[in-house]
């Protein structure tokens, strides 16, 4: 197990507002990581500055052997470098299918000439098929995403994620919207990815970050507040008192 | 097992299909052929109207598919009208001015020639010099190729630098717009070399074809833009289908989520951006043959704008549906404009075409935006959608 991405130091403001404070967390590879914490404690800003949407004002985020740092990297070149991330709010491509939107995410070449003119992946269409069948959407491949219910886009989203065959998978609330029996089959596959991947999963939902079974860190206004097993960071008093206890 | 192109993109294929149709139909019915029952100045109208849907399905491209508002395609089907007309006016005054100096005792040397033929094209603006920008104009070769690679090159930069910038929506429509305000107030000025509002005329004969008539001419004119479109729209379908579509379209709708997918977004605006403005320049140099004359007023902001709202109307995102929109709306336009429709009395007031065709085509216009989203062409998914129902 080695580091795979190092943030240390990492400060954003925004307007004033120091929405990130001195943050550092390291992840492994493979490892499965839980982030918990309130609402506006900087989850969402930590994976927008990981995967180069937001500037960090300073600090350091290293990833890989090779120690690159993503700081002067653009979106799409962090994504080629193989971090893949699901957003809060499901966003798939509603006006294609879903087997256009898991073909989008396939991990290809990604030029325009390339795509254009250049050959198609011969197996394609066996991964498409074999993430289709992981997040149990091999029956709607022909539909247009934007039918597809709400828990559906998330696993769809997910499995763009998988498509994506990254080495970090950033998830930022998998399981918003779900039924139980959904909520079960996003843990599992989540599990499942991390035995060769790093995965950090942002929830809210605490029965489903104990099923995770995992290490966890929380966050408040912006910094690391604890940071162990979910036994051990809930009986933590100063997590009680932030973010249990209310 | 992947089918062939055509097989997946039926569309293309009835197109091609209908498109061959009304060439023959035409074709038999010219004066050159045939019947004379279509006359040579409709067979222009024609002709250029195929002009007109090759640069619509080019702004399609860019706007249905790829979401880049452009409202500076028309300015590069106008360069590629200029690149066209330099050779057309040079050649054609070389034939010219060439008998009459040769008719002279000493035969006349290469500058003499070269001052004759400046003296007839540039007299107009009171100059006999061949400007910079007419270096090449004695070369066809060199001219063709002006005609799709400076407006590519123009693209090119332009874009590059727009969508660097992370420039998009209305922003970059008024970029856009103001890039083809700056390009007709160049072309307006004498000093650009172009003849300023003169333009470039008597594009429609020519050189080397003087012996064959108009009839003759025009309805080669007509099959090769009838070609380019087919050639075009098979081009774009192929462009719009596929991965390379689907990417776009992804870019149109939320091009934010395509970069965490690890495309550089800027690299496909900008291949779509220039690809689609060197067919318009193609489009363009098919056109002013046929017109005959082009002056920097065909480039202005609006023309532009008519072009989206051709697309709009007929439907944006699907390539037939911009065909449509351009063929309806720029037949209806000669028609109304060219005084061909009755005025209407209406005792107190004369509807006269000519001034309320452009309030016609804007109410069309919110019209079509308020109750045809998907414009005309949108209609045709309904039918089909309509024959599909068990
Ligand atoms: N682009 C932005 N501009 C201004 N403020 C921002 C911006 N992005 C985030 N913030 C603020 O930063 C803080 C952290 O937001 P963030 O979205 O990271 O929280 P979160 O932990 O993901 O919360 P939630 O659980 O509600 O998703 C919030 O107070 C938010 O309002
Ligand atoms: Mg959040």
């Amino acid at each position: 197990m080695s580091t795979l991405l190092e943030v240390s130091g990492v400060s954003v403001t925004f307007d004033g507002f120091r929405a990130i404070n001195n943050l550092s967390i390291q992840i492994a590879e493979p490892e499965l990581r839980a982030v918990i914490g309130p609402n506006g404690a900087g989850k969402t800003t930590f994976m927008d500055i990981v995967t180069g949407k937001t500037r960090p004002d300073e600090g350091r985020v290293i990833f890989g052997e090779k120690s690159v740092s993503l700081l002067g990297l653009s979106e799409s070149r962090i994504a080629q470098a193989g971090i893949g991330r699901k957003f809060q709010k499901p966003t798939v491509f509603e006006a294609q299918t879903v087997r256009e939107n898991i073909r989008l995410a396939l991990k290809d070449t990604r030029g325009p000439l390339d795509v254009l003119i250049g050959r198609k992946a011969r197996d394609s269409e066996d991964r498409i098929r074999a993430i289709s069948d992981e997040i149990g959407l091999t029956e709607a491949l022909d539909r247009m995403a934007g039918s597809l219910s709400h828990g559906q886009k998330q696993w769809l989203e997910i499995g763009m994620l998988l498509a994506q065959d990254p080495r970090l998978l950033l998830v930022d609330e998998p399981a918003a919207g779900m039924t139980p029996a959904e909520r079960e089959h996003t843990t599992d596959l989540l599990v499942r990815a991390a035995r060769t991947r790093a995965v950090v999963v942002v929830e809210h939902d605490m029965e489903f970050v104990r099923r995770l079974n995992c290490k966890v860190t929380v966050l408040h206004e912006g910094s690391v507040l604890a940071e162990g097993s979910l036994d051990h960071v809930t009986g933590n008093q100063d997590v009680i008192d932030v973010y249990l206890g209310r | 097992m992947e089918r062939p192109f055509l097989a997946r993109n039926p569309s293309v294929l009835w197109f091609l299909l209908g498109l061959a149709m009304f060439t023959i139909g035409v074709t038999v019915l010219s004066e050159a052929a045939g019947l004379g029952l279509v006359s040579t100045s409709f067979l222009k109208t024609l002709g250029k109207t195929l002009c007109l849907c090759l640069v619509a399905i080019a702004m399609d491209v860019v706007w249905g598919y790829c979401g880049i508002l452009s409202l500076g395609h028309f300015a590069f089907f106008g360069i590629g009208g200029y690149a066209i007309g330099m050779w057309l006016m040079h050649a054609r005054t070389e034939g010219i001015v060439l008998p009459t100096l040769q008719a002279a005792p000493l035969p006349p040397t290469p500058q003499e020639i070269t001052d004759a033929i400046g003296n007839q094209i540039f007299g107009v603006v009171g100059s006999s010099e061949f400007p910079a920008l007419w270096a090449f104009s004695h070369s066809l070769t060199l001219q063709l190729l002006a005609v799709v690679l400076v407006p590519g090159l123009l693209a090119l930069v332009f874009g590059w630098l727009a969508f660097r910038s992370r420039v998009t929506g209305v922003y970059l429509s008024i970029l856009t717009q103001a890039m083809t305000l700056a390009l007709s107030l160049y072309f307006f000025q004498n000093d650009t070399g172009l003849r300023g509002n003169n333009g470039l005329s008597g594009l429609q004969n020519i050189p080397g074809l003087e012996h064959r008539s108009q009839a003759e001419v025009s309805l080669w004119f007509f099959w090769a833009s009838a070609l380019a479109l087919a050639l075009g729209y098979v081009l774009f379908a192929a462009v719009v289908s596929g991965r390379f579509g689907s990417v776009i379209r992804a870019i149109r709708d939320n091009e934010a989520r395509v970069r965490f997918l690890g495309y550089h977004v800027e690299h496909y605006k900008l291949f779509v951006f220039t690809l689609t403005a060197m067919v318009a320049g193609i489009a363009g140099a098919l056109y002013y043959p046929q017109a005959g004359i082009i002056n920097p007023g065909e480039i202005a902001p609006i023309a532009s704008i008519y072009l989206a709202v051709w697309v709009a109307i007929g439907g944006r995102g699907r390539l037939y549906g911009a065909v449509i929109g351009a063929t309806l709306v720029s037949l209806l336009s000669s028609w109304f404009t060219g005084g061909s429709a009755p005025d209407i009395n209406l005792g107190l007031y004369v509807i006269r075409w000519t001034d309320w065709w452009l309030v016609l085509l804007g109410l069309s216009f919110v019209l079509v935006t308020l109750f045809l989203p998907k414009g005309i062409g949108g209609l045709f998914d309904r039918l089909v959608r309509k024959g599909d129902a068990p």
